[in-house]
């Protein structure tokens, strides 16, 4: 096994290295990613206290056929049993390709979805269990930042309107006059002119909006945001503004966040620790250095393979390793480990048995039976 | 980075708060959509001697005469007078106010009450949404005019009754149209950042809903009040709308149509004309409405 295994290991080391160059591309902020490194790395220790459990979490959306009479034929197995759990104050990245059931991860967690079944414990409270009454008052403390900065806000609504909305709804401030203060207050910590507030969505950018968005989100001072892709459809140079503006605002209010992404540099940048889902499964979840620099995983490796090297000479010579196939329908996943049809080093056990998800050393965690 | 988006967004901005003088956008309207202005004007005119009935009008259009019975159209009635003496230009000036009320009314009402159980449904969405939209169903299997005669026969006649009755088949017509748009404007995700918050569904289709699907709404409250002016031309003339002698343009032509068809024909032509141009006049306008706001439609 362990000469099966050298060759592999000796491409990730190379592999691994290369991405850390993306992040000294002219698009970050130059000085700030050594800084906040090390600062990351210094307040490790610090989380302690977990914020949510998330145990067993399945999300089967059924399908159905017949206009009148719907009558159940298969379940879409978005979400298929994943383990995790976000420490307060830290923040964790959670990876995957489209369609692997991270968005849905997360509108579980937010009760847009009723889970089909596993627990969301928050803060001692299972999510899960809570009715809509029980729900709101939880509802002000988690928060959530959309993907697409366009639909995400009502278009007949004025942005004052839409940040003074929530905190009306949850009562945080005493009147009009304090809740208009305080969204001009955050569209100021969001690096907008407070008098956008008198103003419609359609009059703004893509990532003014999204810069409302998150002042939506802060508005009723949340511990816990998501957000859902939340820089993946803002260009380049605004996504690292959106970043650095995400990164600011968890220092100063102390937030913890669920960073739902595809984009791994980002992650790399922001997260503290990284989860990577395929196809509904959690198959590896470590510290973000750990992981960027030693994917156990075969689908995390093709993964940070798959990411290019902004210098075309490299990138040029590069020998990629791409994974074969396509991703299997999450109707009929298959059978043992749901990668296995895919997987470079996959045995016949494989196909059989469904790996443990389990601790191969302190805080990395890897689905894999080969390893 | 900042600063020239933000210059941007101002000038548009600007571009946007500029108003241009009243007489260019009238001349650009009528320039786009030349249909629409002549249905506009004819539902101005109409609007018009509805409001001004008791100035335009020449005589009291209740009032019966029998010196001049049967008058054809001279200098003195000009529009010739019915089987009583009434002045039939009193009658019809005095008309446009029924028809415009009821056809407000009643288009406004269906309008609105199809409008909030639309979104209703299409919010709630499951079981709900499949029985309502069954409710809706059989409704609408009656045409327009059985189904208003039939709330007439439950409810009895009178103008109230009249808008009852073309109220209720506009619910589902209206109801089914704005529940198609609410449910696209149900999966885009302000919806569900309203839901994440927590906000009461009262609240999410009030407020985040309804205010999207204005463009459908105001499409089918021009298109109904033509339709309902003709509905109710329809129920008075078969004598379950309004009740003699308030002036109504479907009670002039039932007293007119049959007895005086052929040696006084103005009685009953002058209302016909009336209606026509009353509901022409309104799908004209309701055209050119629903070209205006939604674009999806415009044929080109």
């Amino acid at each position: 096994m362990s000469t099966a295994r050298s060759k592999p290991a000796a491409k990730r080391k190379s592999a691994a290295r290369k991405p850390a160059g993306t992040r000294k591309t002219p698009a970050k902020r130059s000085a700030a990613p050594k800084r906040r490194q090390a600062a990351r790395v210094a307040a490790k220790p610090k989380f302690t206290e977990t914020l949510v459990n998330v145990r067993g979490l399945k999300m089967h959306f059924p399908v159905t056929e017949g206009a009148m009479i719907p009558k159940v034929v298969a379940h879409v197995k978005a979400v298929d049993g994943i383990n995790f759990d976000i420490m307060k104050g830290e923040t964790l990245g959670l990876v995957g390709e489209s369609g692997c059931g991270k968005t849905t991860t997360g509108r579980c967690i937010l009760q847009l979805e009723r889970a089909t079944s596993g627990d969301i414990i928050y803060d001692g409270q299972n999510l899960a269990q809570l009715n809509k009454k029980e729900m709101r008052p939880l509802r002000q403390r988690i928060q959530v930042i959309f993907q697409d900065p366009y639909s995400s806000l009502n278009p007949r609504m004025k942005i004052g309107d839409i940040i003074t909305e929530p905190m009306k709804v949850h009562n945080t401030e005493p009147n009009e006059t304090a809740r208009r203060n305080r969204a001009h207050e955050l569209l100021e910590v969001c690096g907008l002119n407070p008098k956008f507030s008198d103003r419609y969505p359609h009059e703004m950018s893509g990532g003014q909006r999204q810069r409302v968005g998150i002042a939506r989100a802060l508005s009723v001072k949340p511990e816990f945001i998501i957000c859902d892709e939340a820089v993946s459809a803002l260009d380049v140079s605004i996504q690292a503004q959106v970043i650095n503006l995400l990164e600011d605002l968890r220092d100063e209010f102390n937030l913890t966040y669920l960073f739902i992404a595809h984009d791994l540099s980002v992650v790399r940048h922001l997260c503290h620790r990284v989860a990577v889902m395929y196809l509904g499964k959690m198959v590896e979840l470590a510290d973000c250095d750990e992981l960027f620099d030693n994917p156990q995983h075969p689908y995390t490796q093709a993964l940070l393979n798959a990411v290019p090297i902004p210098d075309p000479s490299i990138e040029a010579k590069r020998k990629h390793q791409i994974i074969k196939g396509e991703i299997p329908s999450p109707i009929n996943p298959p059978p043992g480990c749901v990668f296995h049809p895919r997987c470079p080093i996959a045995v016949d056990e494989c196909k059989k048995n469904v790996p443990e998800f389990r601790e191969i050393r302190p805080g990395h965690w890897v689905a894999c039976s080969e390893i | 980075m900042v600063t020239t988006s933000e210059a941007r967004v101002e000038a548009r901005f600007e571009e946007l708060s500029n108003k241009r003088p009243f007489w260019e956008v009238a001349h650009e309207f009528v320039r786009k959509q030349p249909l629409g202005s002549a249905g506009l004007a004819i539902v101005a005119l109409m609007i018009f001697a509805a409001v001004f009935a008791p100035i335009l009008t020449p005589y009291d259009p209740e009032l019966n005469s029998f010196e001049h019975m049967l008058t054809p159209p001279n200098l003195e009635f000009l529009l010739g007078t019915d089987q009583f003496g009434r002045d039939l230009l009193s009658r019809i000036i005095y008309g446009a106010r029924t028809a415009l009320f009821v056809g407000f009314t009643a288009a406004f009402i269906g309008s609105t009450l199809g409008l909030v159980l639309g979104v209703a449904s299409a919010f709630f969405g499951g079981k709900f949404d499949l029985i309502f939209q069954r409710i809706m169903d059989i409704l609408m299997s009656f045409p327009l005019i059985i189904l208003a005669l039939a709330v007439v026969a439950i409810f009895g006649t009178g103008i109230q009754n009249v808008i009852i009755a073309i109220t209720i088949p506009f619910i589902p017509r209206c109801a089914r149209v704005v529940r198609s748009s609410a449910l696209a404007i149900r999966e885009i995700p302000y919806i569900d950042a309203a839901r994440a918050n927590g906000f009461s569904n009262a609240r999410i289709i009030m407020r985040h809903m309804v205010p999207n699907v204005m463009a459908p709404y105001l499409i089918m409250i021009t298109a109904f009040v033509g339709q309902a002016i003709l509905l109710e031309a329809s129920l008075s003339y078969l004598g379950l709308g309004v009740q003699e002698p308030i002036p109504a343009w479907g009670l002039m032509l039932q007293g007119g149509a049959e007895e005086y068809a052929e040696s006084a024909p103005w009685v009953a032509i002058w209302p016909g004309v009336a209606i026509s141009l009353a509901v022409f006049g309104f799908n004209l306008f309701g055209d050119a409405v629903r070209d205006t706001l939604d674009p999806k439609l415009r044929s080109q």
